[in-house]
Parts: structure tokens; sequence; C-alpha cells
């Protein structure tokens, strides 16, 4: 009985679709084939000879011990700030479907950080943490732990970690809670009735009714610390020191633009782009099967 | 298994709302005991202060020998179906009735074994391995009762267990849960709404209003001698039909608009001039009047059942509609006027302010 709704013009179809068509080749398949264009090309520093090189510059990164040495930074930042900030917020959306009295301003206030620009969270955390003049950098000279992510390749991993997660809290908070009430109330009842404890009860029926909401953010964290932290990590310590927080998106800004080896940055953009890719792929196919029951 | 007391229970929430306004209640060991009332009545909140899962205001509640006011659910020793089931859908229906179990520490075999019988009781062998969201509506139903189950409860608790269900299999499952409570002969405490559910499960049938017990009691001895109004008209279906009357001056019998008279039996004994409330079931009108009092009917709408007939109508003289109820098919048409014969020995009186019935004044509860 399902009537499909036709159009009698075969133009107006096209026409609908047009503006996002537009936006889609002006912001995407152009700039992303002009990536893949030059990430075949190989340019001196003045632009003055180019050279077509086929693979030759994606060969190059992979023999590239300090391309190899971000990927493994990477794969360290991108992994400790979605545990961290995920822990983080699972915490605070447990705690927050817990509160009856203010629970709007409570919920208000916690999603403010994510209204913050990267750049600016980025600034707030290098300012706390700052060796001469950061309070937290001071609290912790005053526990005895010296604090300079200047020269401590370990803590400046750490503060950017911070600064990422701290950004991303809001948001997965956002979702966990939702994701925390639309759980049944008599389901809880009914386990605490089956004698499970508040900690069995999260562990046996709440955290594996919301696996759905976790996987979705587990990708969408990942692609945010691989994509989105580059102002982050720029403001805070700008790959720094020893390139021990340069992740791939902060390589590819310094390589291209301050290296001005555009092809090597281009070719490092085509791989980011792939990994996206792959990402999206992954998590729309579970997304459709929708994880766990 | 346990008797099951309450004494004085009430529940005042937070903001000074008074759910339930002190319920005194005792079910003995296997007993049916079951709670019905219209939406709002305190019914589910009387279940879930039993479960543990409501704090109890004032009172005392007691399972067996043990005041159980300040235990958690868990330490009751009750089992609790819930409206919409309440399965776990991230496990298999085996898991499901295990969960309990689980958590109490008891050996695998004896879960196994526990499980297995239940499943046999209720049918569910085949089923085990499925996840909640791949059985019917019945199935899942019946799941939710294999779990309260293989707990081996004192006291079994349904909050309106059947309401989520087609109109047959309800039928269906009404029976099989007072079957199986009747074989396991555990105390078991039901709410619904729905009175053909509360008539026929109920040992002991509670009728509740505005967060009091208005009558507890054997459903026959409610249906037959209802403690007030509200009972009157809530328990019965077509529910009864009432009218306004005034005792007669020598208080012998009753002045109805229209005319009509009806003698009062010795025992009701209101003073004359008195306000009152006439209750007649649809079922206590004949369509052949005999030597009695007679009620002239308009008739509206006729509604044919096949078994039965219920006519609606408005007698002379009264504001209020009537319905009638009659065996077969009569030969009534819509626009006729009906010369229907009233049984005084089935007349109900009620009092017109207060609502407390007059003809059995010594029956009901708490109220």
């Amino acid at each position: 009985m399902q009537k499909r709704v036709g159009f009698d013009r075969w133009a107006l179809p096209y026409l609908l679709v047009l503006p996002q068509l537009a936006v889609t080749l002006v912001f995407f398949i152009w700039p992303a084939s002009e990536a893949l264009w030059q990430s075949m090309l190989r340019q001196d520093p003045f632009g003055l000879s180019t050279e077509f090189v086929w693979f030759e510059n994606f060969v190059e990164l992979f023999h590239d011990p300090a391309y190899l040495h971000s990927f493994g930074r990477t794969i360290v930042f991108s992994a400790s700030t979605t545990f961290l900030s995920m822990v983080v917020s699972l915490l605070m959306a447990v705690a927050a479907d817990r509160v009856m009295r203010g629970a709007n301003t409570y919920k208000t206030l916690l999603i403010w950080p994510y209204a913050v620009a990267p750049a600016i969270a980025g600034v707030l955390w290098w300012f706390i943490f700052n060796p001469s003049i950061g309070i937290v950098a001071y609290a912790l000279s005053v526990l005895g732990v010296d604090w300079n992510h200047y020269n401590n390749g370990a803590q400046a991993m750490l503060l950017v970690v911070i600064a990422a997660a701290w950004k991303q809290i809001s948001y997965n908070f956002i979702f966990f809670l939702a994701g925390l009430q639309a759980i049944p109330r008599s389901l809880i009842e009914a386990a605490a009735i089956d004698a499970a404890g508040p900690v069995k009860r999260f562990w046996t029926v709440v955290f594996p009714l919301l696996s759905p909401t976790t996987f979705f953010l587990l990708v969408i964290n990942v692609v945010y610390s691989f994509f989105e932290t580059f102002g982050i990590v720029h403001a805070t310590t700008s790959g720094g020191p020893a390139a021990a927080t340069e992740i791939l998106v902060y390589k590819v800004y310094k390589d291209g633009f301050i290296g001005l080896d555009l092809g090597s940055s281009a070719a490092q953009s085509v791989i980011l782009m792939a990994i996206v890719i792959s990402l999206t792929v992954v998590q729309f196919r579970y997304i459709e099967r929708r994880v766990a029951y | 298994m346990a008797e099951l007391h309450l004494n004085g229970v009430r529940k005042v929430y937070a903001g000074g709302v008074e759910a339930i306004r002190g319920v005194d209640l005792e079910a003995e060991d296997g007993e049916f005991v079951v709670i019905v009332g219209p939406s709002g009545c305190g019914k589910s909140t009387l279940l879930r202060m039993v479960a543990g899962l409501e704090r109890t205001s004032e009172g005392e509640i007691r399972i067996g020998e043990r005041v159980v006011n300040d235990l958690e659910p868990a330490q009751r020793d009750i089992a609790m179906v819930f409206q919409n089931y309440a399965l776990y859908p991230h496990m298999s229906v085996f898991r499901n009735m295990a969960y309990g179990l689980n958590n109490q520490g008891r050996p695998k075999e004896e879960i196994l074994e526990r499980v297995q019988r239940a499943a046999r009781m209720l049918q569910l062998e085949g089923l085990l391995e499925r996840k909640p969201r791949q059985l019917s509506g019945g199935q899942r139903q019946r799941v939710a009762m294999g779990r309260a189950l293989v707990r081996d409860p004192k006291v079994f608790l349904f909050d309106e267990p059947l309401s989520n269900l087609d109109a047959k299999l309800r039928v269906q499952m009404r029976v099989e849960i007072k079957a199986l409570q009747r074989g396991l002969g555990t105390t078991a405490m039901y709410v619904t709404h729905d009175q053909v559910e509360a008539m026929t499960l109920a040992d002991r049938l509670v009728v509740m209003n505005g967060g009091v017990a208005e009558q507890i009691g054997r459903p026959l001895d409610i249906y037959q001698r209802p403690a007030t109004r509200f009972v009157a008209g809530f328990i019965g279906s077509p529910s009864m039909n009432f009218l306004t009357a005034a005792v007669a001056a020598d208080g012998r019998s009753l002045e109805l608009p229209g005319e009509l008279r009806v003698p009062l039996s010795a025992r009701a004994g209101p003073t004359a001039g008195r306000q009152v409330t006439v209750g007649v079931r649809p079922e206590h009108l004949h369509l052949s009047p005999g030597s009695g009092p007679r009620l002239t009917l308009s008739v509206g709408l006729i509604e044919l059942l096949g078994a039965e007939t219920v006519v609606y109508g408005h007698p002379a003289g009264h504001e209020e509609a009537v319905t009638l109820r009659v065996q077969g098919v009569p030969e009534v048409t819509e626009g006729q006027d009906l010369e229907l014969g009233l049984d005084p020995a089935h007349v109900h009186l009620f009092d017109a302010r207060t609502g407390r019935s007059l003809s059995h004044p010594d029956d009901g509860g708490a109220v």
C-alpha cells in the first residue's frame, strides 16, 4: 500500500540536490583531488620545477623514521585522549543521571567546554600548566613533581591529552547521559530485585545496554583525536619537545607549510583521508547492525 | 512461602502528596491478593513499596515474620513481574532467568536445573537460547514469569503483567497464572485495573481509590455487598446504575422521581427525608415486571453481544442514564419505551453525601 512519491519532471530532483552536490564538490571533491594530485608530485621549495613521481612520496614516508614515529605518537595520543574523555564523561553522566535537583544547571555547565575553540582550549591549558606561571605546575612543584613540558616529552604528551580530552568530555557526556536515560527504569529495578548491587548492575545491565552509544562515541572520539586536535597541539606544545607530541595532522602542517615539502605533506593528508574513510565505513557498518543486542 | 502483612502503610512524597493514606492488609500463606482500582489510585505504588522500590513513609510491611521496611529489594525474598516485562534485552532467555540465581551465587548445576524446570512449566524449553527481541509478546510474558519463578520467592508481585497482551492471550495467561500460583502455593500480590482479572484471580480482592483501600474481601462478597458507592460502580461491567432518591416520610420506602416507590427492608433503616443513592446492577432489572416497583425506560443504544444484550436508556423523570442487561436477544428496538421491573431485594443504598453503603454498613475495609 506504500506509495512512492515521484517527480513529474526529471529536472526537479537534480535541482533539489544541487546545492548539496555543489558544496561537496567545492569543499571536498576538488581539494581532495588536488591533494591526491599533489601527493604524486615533487616540487622544489620555490615552486620553479615540478616532477611527477607516482607513489614515491608514499614509499618515502613509510621508510621515514620521523613519520613512523609520528604515527606511533598519534596512536598513543588518540588512544589516551579517547580513553580519558570517555571514562570521565561516563562517570559524569552516571553521576548526572542520579541527580534530581539542579540537574539542568549541572548539564548546562558541563556542555560549555564544547563551545570553546580548540586553540583557546589549548592556550587555556598552556597557561594552567605553564612551568613558570601555571597554577597546576606550581601545585605540582609543591608536591615535588618537576613539571616542565618544554623538555619532558611524556609530560608534553600528557598535557595535550588532557587538553584534547577536556574539550571532548562535554560532547561524550551528552550522549552518555541520553543513553543512560533511554534505559527503562524497570530494567534497573528488575536487576535490583534480582539481587544485583549497584556496581554489578552497572556492569551487567547498564553498560551492555549503553554499548551502541559507547561504540558510536569511540569512533567519533578517535576521529576527533586524529583530525581535530591540530589547534590544541599547535597552541600548547607545537609538536615538541623533540617531536614528542607531533601527531599526524600536525606533521602535515609542519612538513607542508614550514618545511615546504608539499608533495610529502599531500601524501600524508591522503593517508589521513584513507583513515577517516575506513573509520567511517566501520562506523556505518556497525551502527546499521546495532552492536551488542 | 509466607504471609504478607501491611499495617497502617502510608506513602507521602517529598512534595507532600499523599499517595497511600493508610492501608491495612493481611494475606495468608499461599493467598492470591489482587489490588484493583482506577489509574492513580496508588495500587502500583503500594506494590512497589512491598517490593522495596519505593520507601515506606509510615507503617509496617511484614513478609513472614520479618519486617521488611528497611530492607533492599534483593533482601526481601520477593520476585516481581513488570508490566513491560523488563527483560534484559542483551541476555538470552536462559541468562535472563538465571541472572538472579547467579547473583545469589548458587552452584551452576542448581541454576541449570531450576531454569530448566521453570522452562518446562512455562513451555519455554525450545527458546532458552533466544534473545527477548526474538520472542512474541506472550513468550516474553512467560520469560518474565519464569524469571520470577526460578527464584522460588516468598511472595510473587505482579504489576499489571497482562496489560501489554492482546485480549485473547490475556485470557489464556490469566488462567495460566492462576494455575501456576495454585500449584506452587506461593503468596501473590497482583495489581490490575482490569476487573475481570481482579474477579477471576483473587482469593482476596482489594479495591483501592484515592490511596485508600475502599473494601477488602472475597471477590463475590465485594460484588454482592459493595461497601461504598465507588466500589459498587467500579466492580461489575456494565457498571451499576445509580439513581438519586429520598427516604419517604414514613421511613419505609424510597421516593424516586417519576412516581417510583421502592419499599425499604427493615434492616437498612435510614432516617426519613434523607437523601440517598439507589444502586441497581444492570442484570437486576427485568423485562417482565412483576407486582413490584416499575421503571419506564426510553431505549437508546442497544448492544447485541450474542449471549447477552446490553440496553442503554433514560428512565422517565431521571437525570441519570440506566443500563439493562438481559440474557439472549430480546425484542427491543431503539426509541421504544420499556417497562422494567425492579427487585427490592437487589437494591443497594448509599449515603448520598459520604458514599457509604447503607445496605451493608458492616462490610468493608479500612475506610
